[in-house]
């Protein structure tokens, strides 16, 4: 366990986080930014009980993008991801979507939780209908039966969440946010409580409704391979309080060979950031 | 015969009958081997009824005790879970009122017959009174500690959509806080019925607690005294039963475990 290589990797690798912070601006691809956050600094508790949870965070998301925040549990990953939906305020900072101060949640932005975020008393059509509350009868179950479709539960309509798989239950609650056509979404480890066959399956799903939709995604994990696998751009967050510490493009194209030689030379790339050689 | 862990249809009303009919034998049997004369067989308990019947009290003691539940009961439902809602959603307001609730909750509805006795005199008012303050507290409490484990998740995915406070209210804090509101009002109507009889014995000229005591004191018929008891507790037995019924409709049924 302890030889040396994977010592000196994990000093060097400490070593770097705290000498900069790194900014994770504009892709490279340059496009139009859809959320800037500058220097978001959120601290939990007061005097002796001071947490610091978000150290100095500045980034830029374009439209159309899809970028993993990606760090160990417990980090401020996720602490981030409530303050970009406006569920958060943060101690110091600001966050602008399409040029507007978030100060609040809105339902342009929809926040999809692990499976346990479906309404358990509504069934899968009252969850998916479940923001069209302003929208004609006609109107509201025409979108309820195409994102049916879109997630592929038709048969389960009438299903209560209860009866259902966690796959299942999990594509309730992306319907649901889907439904309301947001321009974006934030997804806070949607799949960590699915078995991994199904959370490979959900992967799919989500690029292909991604790909589909033109949406703007955000996604919270702390599975290294999932943010290889999704992203156009990973961006790595050190251990609390949570900085950027790398941001790496992922310049592979949909659908991903996950044994070509750069996806692995990327993934290995961010082991290598986060602190961990590729041994077990 | 095959045996499956599927219960038969009949079984479920089969054994407890069986059990029923063993208790009505052991019962007929002790009163013939004791020779007691005061206490009553099946036999002259069923006359007893009869009696009632043919002298038309039965039915009407019957339905002034429901009367009675059901006002004080509906009466508790009405300002208890408006009550409960509110003290659940402003925490603070919570905070002020419980240790008043707590304060008095734990005192027994009996205590307060004299006070009720006071209050409205001898009638159909306090015995209501009296069952609606025992069903208040436990319909306000579980009201509000429904509101307050309302995982927060969902409010917020409420407030993603745009919901209006009154909106979240009644679209999301009120439908998940229902199961256990349900718990609540189900042992509310359980003391409901356990205190009518309590405050007809005392403070009522009708219903089936005057029933028990009046029989006992107007010539020791304790053939009407079991037959009221009998009843009583058949007519708890429907009143929860219908409330279990309830709890297994699809949209509370996730928030009881038992219930598959």
């Amino acid at each position: 366990m302890s030889n040396p290589g994977q010592a000196s990797t994990l000093s060097s690798a400490t070593a770097g986080v705290g000498v900069a912070t790194v900014h994770a601006v504009a892709s490279s691809r340059s496009l139009k930014t859809k959320l800037r956050a500058d220097h978001v600094n959120m601290v939990f508790g007061k005097g002796d009980q001071r947490v610091n949870v978000l150290d100095d965070i500045s980034l830029e998301v374009g439209v159309g993008e899809f970028v993993c925040l990606l760090g160990p549990s417990g980090c401020g990953k996720s602490t981030m991801l409530n303050v970009v939906a406006g569920f958060l305020n943060p101690t110091s900072g600001q966050v602008k979507i399409d040029d507007q101060l978030v100060i609040g949640p809105d339902r342009r932005r929809v926040f999809v939780f692990q499976e346990r975020g479906v309404f358990p008393w509504l069934t899968v059509e009252g969850n998916i209908g479940f923001g069209l509350f302003d929208l004609a009868e006609s109107e509201r179950n025409s979108r309820i039966k195409h994102y049916v479709e879109l997630v592929g539960l038709q048969g389960f309509e009438k299903a209560y969440p209860r009866e259902l798989s966690g796959g299942m239950k999990q594509r309730v609650e992306v319907a649901r946010a889907l439904s309301v056509n947001p321009d974006m979404l934030f997804l806070d480890e949607p799949f960590g409580a699915l078995d991994s066959i199904t959370r490979l399956i959900m992967r799919g799903e989500l690029l292909r409704i991604w790909e589909a939709e033109k949406k703007t995604i955000i996604f919270v994990t702390h599975d290294i391979d999932e943010a290889v696998q999704l992203a156009d751009r990973v961006i790595v967050m050190s251990a609390r309080p949570a900085k950027i510490q790398k941001v790496v493009e992922i310049d592979v194209a949909h659908p991903r060979d996950i044994s070509s030689p750069r996806y692995l030379a990327l993934r290995d790339g961010i082991l290598e950031a986060i602190g961990l050689a590729h041994k077990v | 015969m095959s045996v499956t862990a599927q219960a038969r249809r009949w079984e479920p009303l089969f054994w407890p009958l069986v059990v029923a009919a063993v208790l009505l034998f052991l019962w007929s049997y002790a009163v013939k081997w004791s020779g007691t004369n005061v206490f009553p067989s099946p036999m002259s308990v069923e006359h007893g009824t009869m009696q009632l019947i043919e002298r038309g009290v039965l039915w009407r003691y019957m339905g002034d005790s429901l009367r009675r539940v059901a006002t004080g009961y509906l009466l508790a439902v009405g300002i208890g879970i408006p009550a409960g809602l509110l003290l659940g959603w402003y925490p603070s307001a919570g905070h002020i009122v419980n240790p008043l609730i707590q304060m008095l909750r734990p005192i027994s509805p009996i205590a307060w017959i004299p006070v009720a006795i006071v209050l409205f005199g001898v009638g159909d008012l306090a015995s209501i009174y009296l069952v609606f303050l025992a069903s208040f507290f436990p319909i306000v409490v579980s009201t509000m500690n429904g509101v307050r484990n309302v995982p927060s998740m969902y409010r917020r995915a409420g407030r993603n959509f745009g919901l209006s406070p009154r909106q979240l209210l009644s679209r999301v804090v009120f439908p998940a806080a229902l199961p256990q509101m349900l718990v609540g009002l189900r042992i509310a109507l359980g003391i409901a019925w356990l205190v009518v009889v309590a405050a007809e014995m005392i403070g009522a000229d009708s219903g089936l607690g005057y029933l028990v005591i009046d029989s006992r004191n107007a010539g020791k018929r304790y053939d009407l005294v079991v037959a009221a008891m009998l009843l009583i507790g058949l007519i708890g037995l429907m009143l929860d039963i219908g409330f279990r019924r309830a709890e297994r409709m699809k949209a509370v049924r996730w928030g009881f475990r038992d219930a598959a």
